[in-house]
Formats: C-alpha cells, sequence, structure tokens
C-alpha cells in the first residue's frame, strides 16, 4: 500500500499544454504514472504527443473525467488561474489534486482550500509544493523517480529539496510515499493530514517528518504525534539561524515575533516523544536506528 | 509587504472607511503647511514607521498651532525607533476620543481560514492583552469563502460584548473593513485603536495593512508602495536578477537549491562553525530554484562574492529538476568571467541528477579556488574551517 497514490491512480494533468506541463507530464509518463488526460480550457479536442503515446486534452475537468474516469489530477497551470483550476478539479469528484504551481495568492488559496474541505470529496495537496511519489507506484508532481525505490518509510516535507535530500539519505530502505505539502501559509493537506494517513498504511512502518519556520503546523503535529500516532516518526526543522521578519524563500517560511521559530518547533516535537536529527544526514541516521530495532 | 500608515488610511478612506484627515510631510516646513491646510486647533504629528512602539519612543506628538507642529515634526523626523529611520511624518486632526477599541482582521494559518478579533478595550498592545486580558478579546473565525459580511460582524461585536446601542455603526464600518482586506488581498488589517468620538462617531484612528506579495500581478498600481529602506544593496541587486537572496551578517557565502534545503545548510553551516575560533556564521541565504542554469548560478556566485563579508563560499546542491552539470558550468563560467576578482575559496556538494557529469567537470576545470566535498555535512564542515582560518 501506500497513502493517497497508487498503480491504480489514473492522472489528469492541469495545464498539460504549457511548457512546464508538458516537461513534467513526459516524466511522469516515464516513471509509469497512468496520465490520462490533460486539461487546458480553449484547446479541449487537441492531443499532445509523449514519445509517440497521444494523450487527449480537453477544456475542462469534468469532460476529462467523464471520457477517462480519472480519480486524480496535477495542476501546472500559471498562479492567475490556479484557483478556477482547483475549483474545476473538486466540482468533478476527483479523490486526489496536486497543486504544483507556486507564487498563488493566499487568498485564492484561503478560498480553493474551504472549497475542497466542504466538498467532503477532494483532497488537496498544495500549492507550492513538489507533488508525491508512492515509488514504484505513480509519480505525481516534480519528484524525481529515481532517487528512491519503494521501502517502508513514509514522509512528509514542506519542503521539495530536503524531501529529496532525505529520499537519498534513506534509498537503501525506501519508501511507500514521499509527500511534498508545500511551503505556502496556507496548505491544502498538512503534516497532520499525512500522519494520519500514514498510521493507517499497513507498508508504512516509520514516518520522517520535516518542518521549517513559519506558522504552528509543526508544534500541531507533535500534539497530534503525542495522542494518534504508534508508528515510530523521526524529525528534523529547518530554519534556526533565520532572522526575524525575513520570509527565506517559501512564502510560508517567516518567523513572526516569537511565532514559528525552528526551536520552539523542534522543542515541541521532543516533547511528543519525536527523535529530532540536526542534520538532514542525522535525521536518516535515527531513522536508520528505528528500522535496525524494529 | 506592509504599508505605512498614511498609505492604510488612504485604502480606508478609498473604502469610505470613517479615517481622520491627513497630510504627510518630510520637512518640518511641509508639517506647519500640513498643520495649517488642516485647521484643526489640535493637530497630531505621527511618525511613519513599519514597526510597533512608535508612542513610547517619542514619535506620536501634540500640537496646537502650525510653528508647534513645524517644531514637532523636527523632534519626531530622523528618529530612530527599532531600528526604522523616520523619513516621513503624517500631521491629522484631532480627534475627540471618547472610547478606543481594537479590530483585526488576519490570515489564520492554522485554521487556514480568516481570524477577526476585536475588543472594547483598544490601544494597548493587542499581543499583551491577548495573555493578559484573554476574556476581553473576541476571536471569531470568518469562513474565505463568505467574508466579513453583516451576519459575521454582527456576531463579533456581539461577542467582544459593545453595547446596543454602538452596534449598528460598528457593524457597518466592520464590513467597509472587511471590504479593504477581500479587495486588496490583504493577510492583516488592523485597527489600533479604532475610537469612537465625543459625539459617537467611529473612526479608524491608525491602520496596519499586509498585502500578499504574491498577488501583485494583478494589482499593478502596488508599485507606489515599494519600499527598499530596510533592504541590504545586495538584496536589491539580487531581486533586480530574480534571485532570492537574504543577507545576513556572517563569513559563509551560502548557495542552494530550493527553500528548505538553503534554510538546512545556514543551519547545518551555523553549527559545524559553533566550536571554531570567531564561531563562523552564514552570510546570506540565497535560493537558486529548480531547474536554474548556468548563468543564474553565475548570478549568484556574483552577487556573494561581492559581500566583502564573505570568506568562503558553500556551494550544496541537490539536483531535482536542477541539473548537477548546469551547477558545475555555472561555477566555472562564473570564476571565468571574474578572473582575478575570484579570490575567496568555494566548497561545493553536488548530489543528484548529472551528479557525476558535474563532479566530473569540475575535476577537470581543476580550478585551486574550488573545494569538492562528497556531503552536507563534510562540506559545511570544511566551509566553516575555512572560514574560522581566514579571520
Amino acid at each position: 500500500m501506500s497513502i493517497w497514490l497508487d498503480q491504480r491512480s489514473t492522472v489528469i494533468v492541469q495545464g498539460m499544454t504549457g511548457s512546464e506541463g508538458r516537461k513534467h507530464t513526459r516524466r511522469m509518463i516515464a516513471a509509469g504514472t497512468r496520465i490520462v488526460a490533460g486539461v487546458t480550457p480553449g484547446k479541449g479536442g487537441q492531443s499532445v504527443d509523449f514519445d509517440e503515446t497521444p494523450v487527449p486534452v480537453y477544456d475542462s475537468v469534468a469532460e476529462a473525467k467523464a471520457a477517462t474516469g480519472a480519480n486524480t489530477s496535477v495542476v501546472f497551470v500559471p498562479a492567475a488561474y490556479t484557483r478556477a483550476a482547483v475549483i474545476d478539479a473538486v466540482d468533478s469528484a476527483l479523490d486526489l489534486t496536486v497543486v504544483i504551481t507556486e507564487g498563488v495568492p493566499v487568498k485564492d488559496t484561503a478560498e480553493f482550500v474551504d472549497y475542497a474541505r466542504e466538498s467532503g470529496h477532494t483532497r488537496l495537496i498544495g500549492p507550492n509544493c513538489p507533488g508525491l511519489i508512492s515509488p514504484g507506484k505513480s509519480n505525481v508532481g516534480i519528484i524525481p523517480p529515481t532517487i528512491s525505490g519503494p521501502g517502508r518509510i513514509g514522509l512528509v516535507s514542506k519542503s521539495g529539496t530536503l524531501t529529496y535530500q532525505m529520499m537519498f539519505e534513506l534509498r537503501d530502505i525506501g519508501f511507500s510515499t514521499a509527500v511534498g505539502i508545500g511551503g505556502d501559509p496556507v496548505n491544502g493537506s498538512t503534516h497532520i493530514d499525512a500522519l494520519a494517513a500514514f498510521e493507517a498504511d499497513p507498508d508504512t512502518d516509520a514516518i520522517v517528518m520535516i518542518g521549517e519556520i513559519g506558522g504552528d503546523a509543526e508544534e500541531r503535529a507533535a500534539a497530534y504525534i503525542a495522542d494518534h500516532i504508534t508508528k515510530p516518526v523521526v524529525g528534523y526543522v529547518a530554519g534556526f539561524t533565520a532572522p526575524v521578519g525575513k520570509t527565506m524563500g517559501h512564502a510560508g517560511a517567516i518567523v513572526t515575533g516569537s511565532v514559528g521559530t525552528a526551536k520552539a518547533k523542534k522543542a515541541a516535537l521532543e516533547a511528543a516523544g519525536v527523535h529530532v536529527g540536526r542534520t538532514p544526514s542525522e535525521t536518516a541516521s535515527l531513522m536508520r536506528e528505528v528500522f535496525a530495532s524494529l | 509587504m506592509d504599508l505605512f500608515e498614511y498609505q492604510a488610511r488612504d485604502l480606508f478612506e478609498a473604502h469610505g472607511v470613517p479615517v481622520l484627515r491627513g497630510i504627510t510631510a518630510r520637512t518640518p516646513e511641509e508639517a506647519r503647511a500640513a498643520a495649517e491646510q488642516l485647521g484643526t486647533p489640535v493637530v497630531v504629528i505621527k511618525a511613519q514607521v513599519k514597526t510597533g512602539g512608535r508612542g513610547k519612543a517619542g514619535g506620536v506628538k501634540l500640537a496646537r498651532s502650525p510653528e508647534e507642529a513645524a517644531d514637532r515634526a523636527r523632534d519626531i523626523l530622523g528618529l530612530d525607533i527599532n531600528g526604522h529611520r523616520v523619513e516621513t511624518v503624517m500631521v491629522t486632526e484631532g480627534a475627540d476620543i471618547a472610547e478606543e477599541y481594537y479590530f483585526g482582521l488576519l490570515l489564520d494559518r492554522s485554521t487556514r481560514s480568516y481570524l477577526a478579533m476585536c475588543s472594547k478595550e483598544g490601544g494597548m498592545d493587542i499581543e499583551t492583552l491577548a495573555v493578559e486580558r484573554p476574556d476581553a478579546l473576541a476571536r471569531i473565525e470568518v469562513d474565505p469563502l463568505v467574508g466579513l459580511d453583516e451576519a459575521k460582524a454582527a456576531e463579533i461585536v456581539a461577542a467582544a460584548g459593545f453595547p446596543e446601542a454602538d452596534r449598528a455603526e460598528l457593524i457597518r464600518v466592520l464590513v467597509l473593513l472587511g471590504e479593504v482586506y477581500r479587495e486588496n488581498d490583504a493577510t492583516l488589517v488592523e485597527v489600533n485603536p479604532l475610537v469612537k468620538t465625543g459625539d459617537g462617531r467611529i473612526i479608524a484612528l491608525d491602520g496596519k495593512v499586509t498585502l500578499d506579495n504574491n498577488s501583485v500581478f494583478r494589482h499593478p498600481d502596488w508599485t507606489s508602495y515599494a519600499d527598499e529602506s530596510l533592504d541590504d544593496p545586495l538584496e536589491i541587486r539580487a531581486r533586480e536578477k530574480h534571485l532570492n537572496y537574504v543577507k545576513l551578517d556572517g563569513s559563509v557565502g551560502i548557495i542552494g537549491n530550493g527553500a528548505g534545503l538553503v534554510m538546512s545548510t545556514l543551519d547545518v553551516v551555523a553549527a559545524a562553525g559553533a566550536d571554531l575560533p570567531g564561531e563562523p556564521r552564514p552570510a546570506n541565504f540565497l535560493d537558486i530554484g529548480g531547474g536554474a542554469s548556468a548563468q543564474v548560478m553565475a548570478n549568484g556566485l556574483d552577487i556573494i562574492l561581492s559581500d566583502p563579508q564573505v570568506k568562503v563560499v558553500f556551494v550544496n546542491v541537490f539536483g531535482g529538476i536542477t541539473a548537477c552539470s548546469e551547477v558545475a558550468k555555472g561555477i566555472i563560467d562564473a570564476l571565468g568571467m571574474l578572473g582575478d576578482r575570484a579570490t575567496k575559496p568555494i566548497v561545493v556538494r553536488l548530489d543528484g541528477n548529472a551528479v557525476e557529469i558535474g563532479r566530473h567537470m569540475l575535476a577537470e576545470a581543476a580550478h585551486p579556488l574550488v573545494q569538492v566535498s562528497e556531503t552536507m555535512d563534510d562540506a559545511a564542515r570544511r566551509a566553516a574551517e575555512l572560514a574560522a582560518a581566514a579571520e
């Protein structure tokens, strides 16, 4: 098993005709992802060839779903059109929509996250995220499929490159699913959502959780771990040296006043029994110890 | 992006929120003219700084004549308030304040929704109020899809305990402030104090507004809010090159890809430096992003090498989409362009996409300043040691 994404997932690429969409569709197909359709409003009826395989383009997610039975979408449309794309996906009752686009206005994100929550049927991941991969099964987004194969670690992270780094460090053990939830102030799925799913997944034995400065998602995750997670969790938090009031690359990575510091997040995780590494490598070593004792 | 109070005042006025007349001044003479133009018996001179605590710092003064207004402006202009130099004051009418309230509407990351906060006890620091008298601060969630409508405003003023007689006008003003928030892509609209005057009017006496940088593309008029007064010159130069750079005060220049990995790199360098003489620390945050080309790498290296505090550079890349061969090419190209001006050692750690080619290119180039380390932790230690040795 895995969480949220497996070999049965059939995937629509929203924004497939754009340069980013085209580039990453090619990569996803090469990784074995079952890409069944693209959606670009106004370009319905066309198709795009990926190494001789034509993928049909539809005007809306509803039409693409009706024609292909897809249950998942991945969004590569520009920030200005992301809100409309996500609402299209939610209205079509997809199970999962993964928003890779960065630079989405937080008002739009707050609205479409609210919309998806109220719908009760579509899980959102992102925006501003690398997506998720269940190695050997499916890959939706931009995580390179060659870093690590399948295994029994679940990974959840706000950061793309720290996801890659950690998968690389632990490639000898492998991953059930690695999910990047994104670095914006508001995310469609949180650390807690991923932790709960990994707890319920029989093929995940231990979880690595990567956080960073800004907000209180890690503190809330720590409280959730203490109350609900029985599997071992290893943590890492980035941003100890970040100055107050400066945005560190991710729109959500900012310490405001005394809120959102790496120190507080690490302390909260440790209080919940999570072993927190000082570097990505040390975190990987902690995970290796966990597996040695299982 | 934070606005100055006078910019918030203008925004409030444009949406019909009741505010006092106010005129900005950058010299005592302009302040005198502003006071004359306002023509009220009392005017208030207020420092325009994007930080709290300006009242305590002497940044808000009353004046009873245009001459006095000029004198007070002279006192305030040039003040340093929490590291913010006062370049502009706003001269406003005096107000007959009967009561002071608090209202704020903000993005609440915890609930992924909006949060309205309101209190009958305004004027004081709201974080203090929230801790010392939490019952006095009403906190009501506002649905992003609905916004702050009349029903929600009524719920807020009732929860804050306002008397029936004051509620209708407060509801009207809160709905308008909700429009300011919604129509301007704000993440914070705060009024402290929101006041009731002796004759029963509700007025936004101060205003703090934060706008969402991601929304710039749909607000072309925001260019007038551009403010680089607090930015380091290197940050301004980096922005012109579309580089994500934050200046820090250490001696190890950092370049990496991806915000998380770069933040982590800063931490690992600081930890490695903590045991060394002079405790070398990171000099900057610089994320060259995903899929960066050799040119982007060269631009980044150029910015960092022009920071006189930098003693050594650490390039830390995990190639996901970014090809390590491009990173290696960028390093070699930049060193070629800089020629004799490049004098600082560069520690490089590459992993991921096209790592073998990248490492091979660096080995072939065999530049005397470039050292390649196999792991991030080793490279961080090496960079910190070189910085400590250069002190």
